[in-house]
């Protein structure tokens, strides 16, 4: 019973490390208040629809799940028959049918755990699956700000570990409770109608079992949170200590670094032997009352057939009845615990599916864009800020025109490249493209006509054609090569796969320049009109810089751009610059202007190195 | 890997990837491992091997005492000579179940801890090790890999002792004892009880085999699915922007169905072996009855043997379900293992010397003498050096990228050792130097500027551990961080976010700084990362600078030539040599390469 639990938890194959102890420990819960117990069960009841298409496997898995627990508790009562007729009256022509009888029933029990076992193969795992599907369906739908408040860590132990949790709870959970309280009803009522003294007996018996493996899953669950949760920062110590190994090499703080890992392992040793300790004694009572009551069995059975209450059948048939409860009921608190855990992780699942997709498809399509765009008195404001990001904002970008956008750390300039692409949404005020308000066009064809490129190059696990592609899966070989070529970046072909080379983090790890120039190619292809790029010149050294900045202005010619900069030698690639500060847009005009006549745009660009005060040496 | 999908594309693969021999679950790298980690417990094992077969023993003999109290105890009462047999019977069950009981607890527990004892030995074993193997080889055993050796491959040699063993032993142990108390019992009736114990077997070994193959699919299925799924949501900006959500959705689609069909296998290899034991038990069981219920008829075995018999069959294949959990398992915990013992026997290439020269205060001589260096064999990155630099003397290496300049600077932290040739420090060679000795006089700054979790205080101390307060505050004033320190929440004790998330990159960059200060090294090593910075952060970080730099050697990795000005002498390097070596204005007169990229980037100032 417990054993088939244990199989499907690792079935799930998710890598420990991603549990959820670890993944969302430390992490920010945004989880919103709800009433625990209703709506967690209201959330689990809600995830039924997926079993739909699944109703005459279930049919099947329940009426083989029943009939195997009578099976079972009918074969010891063969047992009965074969000591109290045959043999008791040396009837051997009796004995046969019986013997066939068990024989039969044995392979029906079999057969129908098969049946049970293999049916349920196709409806959990069909459910599990489609619900995956689903999230990952609704993820990509959601807006960058829900993604801001997640860890993917957190949204991948929902996708894994708790659907997990969630297929073994209708695979596995629900029919065993059902099927273990059956057989613990109609077994103890079977005992009680043989003889009472054994049955009241038997059923005394069953109540501390029930309260101990009650007892023991509430504190079990106690102590394994409390593992999990050291074991959650253990990890990130070793995390901490693997990405800053070059930090602890130089200053030579090895020791200290594994002083501090030693005491938190010792930490984990500690509260792992509490828990071996706790589930020591919960086993330890587990085996003995049963094993006891066996005893008190014989004793008073025996007795009962010495007096000739009882013949010698009943009570070998009553002794093996009696036995076979101790599974059912010691499993009862486990697998109550699995209905807790089952309902917590389908209200986890269902955060997620009710969160609703605020950024929603307009009905406009662009006809033949010409890439005007335009800033209309924009505001943003980030739920729960006191001081919107965005405030009064105006800008006008004539199509074909390049504007940089310099502001210090924090002025806005990255929620300012998200509201051309609807990454964002604007609070106030509104975005038009040749006049139409953004929100109203249709998601893909405002994005065909908006292409970014982010200050880190993204770059998934996958070809490099597959990367520059992301958003043309049919695009042609011809158009890809235009691409890479306006970028600047053919050096994809000599990859040693050359365009199916994979990269990313699982693949070849490329050079910074060679990253940007990528993801210069993939906002290139499909020739979009409108081109936002966010600084992407920042991590790379001069001779990259100038290969890169080469790529720029050729990309920049034909289309209207917004380029965020950092240094004066982006900003030379704009014909005009937007001075953004504390969230508005405060001076438009030539570089040579701003430098000339707006201090505060010199002291975020000039250089100079006579500016500072020097301190004597 | 699996057949390839053609959108992940090719790539070279992993050095660690899983064993292709099946069969093969531990190595003898893996054997000498585990030998090393089961040494110290020899005498505990020793214990646990007796207290298991009391324990077994103890169970074992129960149903033997029913059968007794069946026999023995029920005819005298029938022969109303009362019912002491029958209550020394029932006295020695107690006894037995007692005995049981406590050696099962004192198992459980013995073996708990030393399960525990074996994983705290093997996680400090493999982080020291992570910790001391050079840089060379972390740079290509990715900070990822690292990360799972110590999560997940110790939590899956966990399960394996938490669970796995426990399950397995019991199994076993009951499987041989049932099987000679069934003999004892009853010849006849014994002998066709295990009849089925080689159908047993082969159905055993089948679900090994297949099973084995399933679950390492499994893993690789799930893997897959879920690298895709943290990509697409740690990338959603550039998904979303480029319209990426359709084919995304096609190939999670199919990843997932691939790890569902991987986990329906597994699943349908359960379906078939848990019912077979089923099978072959309730067939034994019938068969026992109706020849046991024969030999009864005829008095040739009692009543007490046949219910023993029954009592015996149950225990007999209810643990053997559990095997089909123990192969995935010990699958799991031996590819770890195999995985754990490789890091293990990784040598470390930059070695502690034998005996220590441990120095006076370092005074920052640094001396090349005859240098030559090469990550791979024939690819020279320092074809031969020769290089002096006086105490107290800030030097900037200019060049592009790849001529040489950071591999010359980790030459003089020594995350490398040279391939010919010496680094001197005060004369003394680098490789004579303790680890301690070197790191008190050599730090070096890396363009990375890590900030371990903890408050900033903490992050600021870990340049010289136990540093008073003060000489923090001291530290962070002298490069100019304490302004901004100041400012935060809750000042110097600011917990910084993972991974100093909650920090600019300029002011981490300070606090690296006051990091260095505080450690007060005779030699300084700046991997200048200040192309990363804003314009204002930038000049912060360049006021910093000239602080730091009073009276200690400095080596300054200049990728941009901001940095330059403050430097005492330059050296231009190009393919692992020094073309150009001079003071600022030197060179700039010189009109050579560096005055053509101090002109360049005058002009990039604009």
């Amino acid at each position: 019973m417990l054993t088939e639990t244990i199989s499907t938890s690792q079935g799930g194959g998710v890598p420990r490390g991603l549990d959820r102890g670890t993944a969302e420990h430390g992490g920010r819960h945004p989880r919103r208040p709800r009433l625990p117990a209703f709506s967690a069960a209201a959330a689990l009841w809600r995830l039924k629809s997926y079993l739909r298409p699944y109703v005459i496997h279930l049919i099947v898995i329940w009426l083989a799940a029943l009939l195997g627990t009578g099976a079972a508790i009918v074969i010891p009562l063969i047992g009965k028959e074969v000591v109290d007729g045959p043999v008791a009256r040396h009837d051997l022509a009796a004995l046969i049918p019986l013997g066939l009888l068990a024989l039969a029933l044995g392979v029906a029990e079999a057969f129908l755990l098969f049946l049970r076992r293999w049916t349920q193969t196709v409806s959990v795992l069909g459910l599990e699956t489609a619900i995956r599907d689903d999230m990952y369906r609704h993820l990509q739908r959601l807006p960058l700000r829900f993604h801001d408040e997640w860890q993917s860590g957190q949204l991948l132990s929902r996708t894994t570990t708790d659907l997990s949790t969630i297929r073994r709870f209708f695979g596995f959970g629900l029919l065993s409770l059902v099927t273990s309280v059956l057989q613990v009803v109609v077994v103890t009522a079977v005992l009680l109608g043989t003889y009472w003294p054994l049955g009241l007996l038997v059923t005394v018996s069953i109540v501390p079992i029930i309260w101990l493996s009650l007892r023991f899953e509430r504190r079990h669950l106690v102590a394994s949170r409390r593992v999990q949760d050291q074991q959650g920062d253990l990890a990130t110590l070793v995390e901490e200590s693997a990405i800053g190994i070059r930090t602890i090499k130089a200053f030579g703080r090895r020791a200290h670094v594994y002083a501090g890992y030693d005491e938190m392992a010792r930490k984990v040793h500690g509260s792992s032997m509490a828990k071996v300790r706790l589930s020591a004694r919960f086993s330890m009572l587990l085996e003995m009352i049963p094993n006891l009551t066996l005893a008190l069995v014989l004793l008073l059975g025996a007795s009962a057939v010495g007096t000739g209450v009882l013949t010698l059948g009943t009570l070998v048939a009553l002794t093996t009845l009696a036995l076979q409860l101790v599974w059912p009921v010691a499993s009862l608190g486990y697998l109550l615990a699995m209905v807790q855990e089952a309902m917590t992780s389908a209200d986890r699942v269902m955060e997620v599916l009710d969160t609703p997709p605020s950024i929603v498809s307009g009905t406009t399509v662009l006809e033949r864009p010409r890439g005007h765009l335009r800033f209309e008195g924009v505001e943003v404001r980030f739920p729960g800020a006191a001081e919107p990001v965005l405030r009064d904002l105006w800008l006008d970008v004539r199509p074909g025109e390049t504007v940089a956008v310099v502001g210090a750390t924090g002025s806005g300039k990255t929620t300012l490249t998200a509201l051309a692409p609807r990454l964002r949404d604007v609070t106030g005020g509104r975005v038009t493209i040749d006049g139409q308000d953004v929100r109203d066009l249709t998601l893909p064809s405002l994005r065909a006509v908006v292409a970014t490129a982010f200050e880190d190059a993204t770059l998934f696990s996958m070809s490099v054609r597959e990367n520059v592609t992301l958003g043309h899966p049919g695009a042609g070989e011809e158009e890809v090569r235009a691409a890479l070529e306006a970028a600047q970046a053919t050096f994809a072909y000599d990859l040693p796969w050359g365009l199916d080379t994979r990269i990313g983090e699982q693949g070849m790890s490329l050079s910074g320049g060679q990253r940007q120039r990528l993801a210069l190619a993939r906002a290139m292809l499909g020739g979009p009109k409108i081109l936002v790029l966010d600084d992407t010149l920042s991590a790379l050294d001069v001779d990259t810089e100038a290969l890169v900045e080469q790529a720029l202005r050729r990309v920049l010619a034909g289309t209207t751009g917004i380029v965020v900069a950092h240094r004066a030698s982006t900003v030379l690639l704009a014909d005009k610059v937007a001075l953004l500060r504390d969230g508005t847009i405060t001076h438009v005009g030539t570089h040579r202007e701003l430098l000339a006549e707006v201090p505060e745009y010199r002291e975020l660009l000039s250089m100079d190195i006579d500016d500072l005060d020097r301190v004597p040496r | 890997m699996t057949e390839a999908k053609a959108w992940r594309g090719v790539a070279a693969e992993y050095r660690d990837a899983p064993a292709e021999k099946v069969s093969s679950l531990l190595r003898a790298r893996s054997r000498r491992l585990l030998a090393d980690l089961l040494r110290p417990h020899r005498r505990g094992i020793a214990t646990l091997v007796a207290v298991i077969i009391v324990s077994n023993g103890a169970g074992l003999v129960i149903p033997y005492l029913v059968k007794a109290g069946i026999d023995s105890g029920i005819p005298p009462i029938l022969r109303h000579e009362g019912t002491g047999t029958l209550l020394s019977v029932v006295g020695a069950i107690i006894a037995a179940v007692l005995v049981q009981a406590y050696t099962r607890q004192a198992f459980l527990r013995l073996s708990g801890r030393i399960g525990q004892d074996i994983l705290l030995d093997l996680r400090r074993r493999v982080f020291g090790h992570f910790q001391r193997l050079s840089l060379s080889f972390h740079q290509d055993y990715t900070s990822g890999r690292v990360i799972s050796r110590l999560t997940s491959d110790v939590e899956a040699i966990s399960e394996l002792l938490q669970a796995g063993l426990d399950g397995i032993v019991n199994a076993v142990l009951t499987v041989f004892g049932t099987a000679v108390l069934l003999l004892i019992l009853d010849v006849r009736l014994g002998l066709v009880a295990l009849v089925p114990l080689p159908f047993l077997w082969l159905l055993t070994r089948w679900f090994r085999r297949e099973s084995t193959l399933a679950y390492r699919r499994t893993r690789e299925t799930v893997a897959l699915m879920i690298v895709h799924f943290v990509e697409s949501m740690t990338g959603i900006r550039a998904v979303q922007a480029f319209r990426r959500q359709e084919r995304n959705q096609e190939i999670f689609a199919g990843l997932n169905a691939d790890y569902r069909d991987a986990n329906a296998r597994s699943f349908q290899l359960v379906a078939i072996f848990m019912p077979g034991i089923k099978l072959i038990g309730n067939v034994t069981i019938a068969v026992v009855l109706l020849y046991g219920g024969l030999l009864a008829t005829r008095d040739l075995v009692t009543v007490g043997v046949l219910a023993a018999f029954l009592l015996y069959l149950r225990r007999f294949y209810e643990p053997m379900q559990e095997i089909s959990q123990f192969y995935n398992t010990l699958q799991s915990a031996g590819a770890a293992l195999e995985k754990l013992s490789g890091v293990l026997d990784e040598v470390p290439d930059v070695a502690e010397p034998a005996q220590p020269i441990t120095p006076a205060a370092a005074r920052g001589r640094l001396r090349f003498d005859a240098v030559e260096f090469s990550y791979a064999e024939g690819v020279p990155v320092l074809p031969r050096l020769d290089l002096t630099i006086p105490a107290g003397q800030t030097v900037a290496l200019v060049g592009a990228s790849g001529a040489g300049k950071t591999t010359l600077a980790k030459l003089i932290a020594r995350f490398h050792d040279p391939c010919a040739g010496r680094v001197l420090l005060d004369g003394v060679d680098l490789r004579d130097l303790g680890e301690d000795a070197l790191r008190r006089a050599v730090v070096m700054v890396t363009q990375e500027n890590f900030l371990f979790g903890g408050t900033v205080a903490d992050n600021i101390r870990f340049g010289r551990p136990g540093a008073p307060m003060e000489q923090v505050v001291a530290a962070a004033t002298a490069v100019g961080a304490h302004a901004f320190i100041s400012a935060l929440p809750d000042g110097y004790d600011t917990r910084v976010g993972q991974r100093g998330g909650r920090m600019s990159a300029g002011r981490r960059q300070l606090l690296a700084f006051a990091r260095a200060f505080l450690a007060d090294p005779a030699v300084l090593i700046l991997d200048e990362a200040t192309s990363s910075l804003d314009v204002p952060g930038e000049r912060l970080v360049q006021r910093a600078l000239r602080t730091i730099l009073a009276d200690r050697t400095t080596v300054i990795i200049a990728h941009r030539l901001s940095t330059v000005e403050i430097a005492e002498r330059v050296l231009v390097v190009q393919d692992g040599r020094l073309v150009e070596d001079g003071t600022p204005e030197e060179l700039i007169a010189q009109a050579g390469r560096f005055a053509g990229l101090h002109r360049a980037w005058l002009d990039s100032l604009a």
